[in-house]
């Protein structure tokens, strides 16, 4: 179980329906489980049958995170939970837990009563779903089971949005969702610690894209917004209810309050009022600066922007109007563009990432002439602008991301093929680290290689630290540990030698070699066992020597050199133990090479 | 391990821990009951409190004395200092602060004194508490600094701390502790940059303490955000508990399971009123309010801003429901009634289940987000912010501080004091209320005692510790014998056998926790190069000789590279080479087969005693002499026949 695989079963090379398959340290957890805003067939959710053919999820599954609200992170999940059949735990933020029912529900209205579906989650399911939800806090450490702990992180793309890590054994994988590293108006930015794990999977939705400063971006979308209204014009900003919607309101709010515009701002109703709502409970998950003034003011309620109705639409006269769904794929939004579009004076401005196949892509694409339904074609003849406000880490994010978290390889999903090639190289080559970046249903297999953990004893380590401790500080002095490792079962320990081997009755066997050199020379035997000490103490200067008073001659710790004979003929007899064996048997050779000639 | 008293008041708790060479500091508890030995600060000017009669030791007229009558007044029976009010702060004189690596903060009660042991003593450390315990720790400072300026009195008294005179004093006074340590109060800027060093932590987060430790908090059930301790090694467990309890309010219940076998469980914060149940004082407190207002008069409760106030403004607006009073306005004065009223709505993750689903709707956790939009209950700065526009009795009126020393609640008293028909109630546990109630005697209205006190009793906290079992327990001094004034309640104590260590103030406690192991990691390439043998059935062994790296005090064994292996010296100055041990007993005969399937010819074994035996290889011109434990090699000839000997033998014995 040393290796790691992830099989994106949407989201790979691919934006949307975001859901991938992790398999670690024998533990299986489904990351994210999104649907497809380009499809209204069987495709708009992930595969799972995958995952088994048949039967429920659970016995395959440890556990379910969702990283964020959005539709293509969580919009399969009752289908999954319910439909499919999984009882496992499904991890996600406090206001993720919250957000999230809301946007199942509405979805699950268009498609079911606007569109007619049948075999759709039914509103029933989204509550069990839901009560399957463990909801998490940021940083806290979350034990799944024995093995497995995961720990969120905050990802400032939307409210609640967190990347997490999941950690079984020594092996860790991060995965991001989507998340934005630069704080903007109501969120902060992405953070996560030095956590090194072994995968980062990363979003990769502006991987080639390296976005200007956010002032000058928010000094073009007011001067656009402005320019439009002072020539009477409309401006439809059509948004998600959450997240970006928000942001663009705060900017809009205190830029009509500056200066002192009267030109109405409206907001379609429903689910913003109850929106507002969530971020004033939650605004401890908003940016610093939001968090610091809200008692004195909640920058959530709003002075300028008033409610919308239906019956405004063709009001004479300039107006701007926020209005769901951002993808201008269904509802107000696409009402409204459709009364607006045939007139030049009025503009659309498109503040987020359009799916292909919906009409905010074919008009960001430069489609003049839309085919609506029965058949009746669309003249656009309005302004059409893109600003990108969508809170995803540009290229420069993803790359702060990697050496924010260190990991030891990294796997695009939620991008475009050809995009990701390109971040793909640019991590190898600046991080020189392994970068995958899977197709749906593909699977990448990574191997993880780590230190293993060992108990040392005290007494042990001290003795070692108490001789550095002694001598002046020297980074560079190697520090030597000598101890006996005991494995029994999977418990590790390492102990003193001596200590282990009294521990497990080993006596240890003593070795020792005696070899004699005879040879003749003439002279006192003194004078031949200094000759032997000076040529020691040339040749074996590394290792300490001792010549002691009776003559004999000590190296290292156990080799013993005695000179006996007479004025004509002399023997030195050379003895050492095994544990100097090298020192003994080449000290034997020089002294048998320099003296026995 | 040691562990350091600082604190007096178990309930305000102060402590230094050393463990594995880290320092903390658990809690930085301030000891407000001392400020009720001084006059109330009066929001007008209050005739009776400024012609009080001064107090004396004797008749006689010196100079001293004189400074004395000015400083001490006689007040409703009792002697009170008059000036400047004065905190006793832990006791920060027998530890040196710059040494302190980590404040633990458990709740916002806990965290008062931080200003006094973070600014002006070289203290350089981080102090960890939870998010809401910052941000309404801090609503508790600004309220306490805003209300000591809002009536300065310049006038500092120290002449009655002397010994000779203290000891002359009612004892009221005398039994003070160590006044002479007492601190003038802290400034808004003290606070502020105090509060810079806190770095917040969520439940369950584990913090990194300089590689060597980690803490984590877990929730205790106690107030919104409060928290117990965990302190771990890889191998022991330090468990501080302080503010916790087990019974079913507005926070998140208390979090058992980090807290289980620790080796270590402190233990502080206990009830300061054992006597009296919290919920049945809740329905006291209803009944009581409920009655006065049905009778035309006015009720005020003295209260902090925070914690047990919304419960209050909970469960006393349900109440005048059902007694036909909702029309009732209830006033709720605070410098920081605004902050804390907004911050209650935000802290969802800190809340009861039931508290956080409302949320989810999304509707404000608690009940009196809603009384304040229908106007039922008004918040306010103080009197002079709006009030009187908008005043209507009979009412409630909830306001600070519940010393009656300071804040708006003096000028009720004076108010309302004189007539019977109104009545104060008291909820907050942390006075005596009759000590509170001395200088503003002889006073007619009712007076209420329902303290709410939801820290563990001394039952619930035996239940605790039973089920939790630390193997070592140290308790307050105080904890280990009933109260001093209720010497029969022996229910009120702590049961550990064989009993617990003790701490009281000023006293170092020497901990039995010995460690005995560290974690150390093997890398990958050093452990592949190791050939473990197996010494036993099931336990193999072997001998590592490593290059140690010590980073953050985590420590690393890798493989000694070769160059270290030849060219660098230990630290005694010896060579680096790794070591071998060969064990076991020669088997003779074994030994003998293998030496002649080598082709050694012409072997003769002589025994020489009962182990011992000696090997001739006359051919060889070699000696093995071979005792059981230990053979020696005598060998005259060729450097070929000893390796061959050498290897040989050591295949019949086992080496690591």
């Amino acid at each position: 179980m040393t290796e790691i695989t992830v099989t994106p079963l949407g989201a790979g090379q691919d934006v949307g329906r975001s859901c991938i398959l992790l398999s670690i340290g024998g533990k299986n957890i489904m990351l994210d489980c999104g649907m497809h805003m380009g499809y209204n067939d069987e495709r708009r959710f992930p595969d799972f049958t995958y995952v088994t053919k048949e039967g429920r999820l659970t016995q395959h599954l440890d556990c379910v995170i969702i990283s964020h609200f959005h539709l293509d992170h969580c919009g399969a999940l009752p289908y999954m939970s319910e439909m499919v059949g999984y009882d496992g735990p499904i991890y996600m933020t406090h206001p993720t837990k919250a957000i999230c029912p809301i946007l199942l529900e509405d979805y699950r209205k268009i498609t079911v009563e606007r569109k007619g579906e049948t075999n759709f989650f039914t509103s029933e399911m989204i509550k069990t779903c839901m009560k399957k939800v463990i909801a998490v806090n940021l940083h806290q450490t979350m034990q799944v089971d024995d093995e497995m702990e995961i720990k969120a992180y905050y990802a400032g793309h939307v409210l609640g949005a967190a990347m997490f890590h999941i950690k079984v054994g020594q092996q860790s994988v991060v995965y991001t969702g989507d998340y934005n590293m630069t704080p903007d108006r109501h969120l902060g930015a992405a953070w996560i610690d030095k956590c090194r794990p072994d995968l980062l999977i990363t979003e990769s939705t502006y991987a080639t894209t390296i976005r200007d400063s956010k002032r000058c971006r928010e000094r073009d979308f007011l001067k656009k917004v402005h320019n439009c209204v002072d020539k009477g014009g409309k401006v439809l900003i059509p948004v998600f209810a959450l997240g970006r919607a928000q942001e663009l309101c705060i900017l809009l709010e205190t830029y009509w309050d500056r200066m002192n515009l009267k030109v109405p701002v409206y907001f379609s109703l429903g689910l913003t009022e109850k929106a507002n709502h969530y971020y004033k409970l939650f605004i401890t998950w908003t940016s610093q600066k939001i968090k610091k003034t809200f008692v004195e003011r909640n920058m959530f309620e709003f002075k300028h922007i008033k409610p919308f109705d239906r019956a405004y639409i063709d009001n004479p006269g300039p107006m701007v109007v926020f209005a769901t769904p951002g993808m201008l794929h269904a509802g107000l939004s696409l009402q409204v563009f459709k009364r607006w579009a045939p007139n030049e004076k009025n503009m659309v401005i498109m503040p987020g990432y359009c799916v292909a196949g919906t009409v905010g892509h074919k008009i960001l694409n430069g489609v003049r002439k839309l085919e609506m339904e029965n058949k009746q074609m669309l003249d656009v003849k309005l302004a059409v602008e893109y600003m990108s406000f969508s809170a995803h880490a540009d290229a420069k994010g993803i790359m702060q991301l990697i050496s924010q978290c260190e990991p030891r390889n990294v796997l695009l999903v939620h991008g475009e093929a050809v995009k990701m090639e390109f971040l793909k190289t640019k991590i190898k080559q600046e991080f020189s680290i392994g970068c995958f970046m899977p197709a749906n249903g593909e699977t990448a297999v990574m191997e993880t290689k780590h230190n293993i953990p060992v108990d040392i004893s005290l007494s042990l380590l001290k003795r070692e630290s108490a001789k550095v401790g002694l001598l002046p500080p020297d980074a560079k002095r190697p520090r030597v540990l000598h101890g006996a490792l005991v494995m029994k079962g999977s418990k590790l320990q390492l102990i003193d030698a001596a200590d282990a081997l009294q521990d497990f009755g080993l006596a240890e066997h003593q070795l020792r070699f005696t070899s004699t050199l005879a040879f003749d020379e003439e002279g006192p035997t003194t004078e031949t066992a200094d000759k032997i000490y000076q040529l020691v103490k040339s040749q074996l200067k590394d290792f300490p020597t001792h010549y002691s008073s009776d003559g004999s001659i000590t190296i290292s710790d156990s080799v013993l050199v005695q000179v006996s004979g007479d004025e004509e003929s002399k023997s030195v007899l050379v003895s050492w133990s095994y544990q100097d064996e090298d020192v003994g048997s080449y000290l034997l050779q020089l002294l048998k090479s320099e003296l026995v000639t | 391990m040691k562990l350091t008293c600082l604190s007096a008041n178990p309930s305000k708790p102060c402590f230094i821990l050393h463990f594995k060479g880290v320092t903390f500091m658990l809690d930085c508890g301030l000891d407000v009951r001392e400020i009720l030995k001084f006059l109330p600060l009066p929001v007008v000017h209050n005739a009776r409190l400024s012609k009080l009669k001064g107090w004396t030791s004797s008749d006689d007229k010196s100079e001293e004395n004189a400074m004395l009558e000015q400083e001490l007044k006689q007040c409703g029976g009792n002697v009170f200092v008059d000036g400047m009010i004065e905190f006793s702060i832990p006791e920060v004189s027998i530890t040196d602060l710059s040494q302190v690596d980590a404040i633990l903060i458990s709740n916002h009660n806990t965290i008062l004194a931080l200003p006094y042991i973070t600014e002006y003593t070289g203290f350089k450390g981080i102090v960890y508490c939870t998010d809401p315990t910052l941000q309404i720790g801090r609503q508790y400072m600004d309220e306490l600094v805003t209300y000591i300026e809002r009536t300065p009195k310049t006038k500092v008294c120290t002449q009655w701390k002397a010994d000779n005179i203290l000891k002359l004093l009612p004892s009221f006074l005398s039994d003070t502790v160590r006044p002479r340590m007492w601190k003038k109060c802290y400034t808004r800027h003290d606070v502020n940059s105090s509060l810079a060093r806190v770095q917040v932590v969520g439940y369950n987060e584990r913090r990194d303490i300089y590689g060597a430790l980690t803490v984590l908090a877990c929730s205790s059930g106690y107030s919104i955000g409060s928290c117990n301790w965990v302190i771990t090694s890889e191998y022991e467990k330090i468990c501080y508990v302080a503010g916790t309890s087990t019974l079913t309010t507005h926070p998140k219940p208390v979090d058992q399971a980090p807290l289980k076998n620790s080796d270590l469980l402190i233990l502080g914060c206990l009830t300061q009123t054992p006597t009296v149940n919290p919920d049945a004082m809740i329905g006291e407190f209803c009944v009581n309010a409920a009655v006065t207002l049905k009778n035309g008069g006015n009720v005020l409760v003295p209260c902090y801003p925070s914690g047990i106030t919304y419960d209050l403004f909970e469960c006393l607006s349900g109440h005048l429901d059902t007694c036909g009073l909702s029309t009732i306005p209830m006033y709720f004065l605070s410098p920081v009634s605004d902050s804390v009223l907004a911050y209650s709505n935000i802290f969802a993750e800190w809340l009861s289940t039931a508290k956080q689903s409302r949320v989810y709707l999304p509707e404000p956790p608690f009940p009196h987000a809603e009384l304040v939009t229908l106007g039922r209950l008004k918040h306010f700065n103080n009197i002079h912010d709006g009030l009187n526009s908008d005043f209507r009795t009979p009412c409630i009126v909830f306001t600070g501080h519940p010393s009656l020393r300071m804040g708006d609640v003096v000028h009720f008293i004076e108010m309302w004091g004189k007539s019977s028909g109104n009545t104060i109630i008291f909820t907050e546990p942390d006075f005596p209320y009759l000590d509170a109630l001395a200088p503003y005697q002889p006073m007619q209205m009712r007076v209420c005692y329902c303290p709410i006190d939801t820290s563990l009793n001394f039952g619930q906290a035996n239940k605790l510790i039973k089920e939790l079992k630390p193997t070592h327990l140290v308790v307050a001094e105080s904890y280990t014998q009933p109260p001093v004034s209720m010497p029969h309640r022996t229910e009120f104590v702590i049961e550990w056998e064989p009993g617990p260590l003790t701490y009281k103030r000023g006293e170092i406690v020497s901990l039995p926790i010995k460690r005995q192991f560290e974690s150390v990691e093997l890398s990958s390439e050093l452990a592949a190069s190791l050939e473990p043998s197996e010494v036993k059935p099931g336990t193999s062994l072997c001998m590592i000789t490593a290059s140690l790296v010590v980073k953050d005090n985590k420590y690393l064994l890798k493989p000694l590279s070769s160059e270290t292996l030849s060219t660098k010296r230990r630290a005694d100055g010896t060579l680096i080479r790794p070591k071998s041990y060969i064990w076991g007993k020669l088997n003779i005969q074994s030994f003998v087969d293998a030496l002649t399937k080598q082709g050694i010819t012409d072997i003769k074994v002589e025994s020489t005693g009962e182990d011992g035996s000696i090997i001739h290889l006359s051919n060889d011109d070699t000696l093995i002499q071979v005792e059981s434990d230990s053979t020696h090699i005598i060998c005259e000839g060729e450097e070929a026949v000893r390796t061959k000997l050498r290897d040989t033998l050591l295949k019949c014995l086992h080496k690591l």
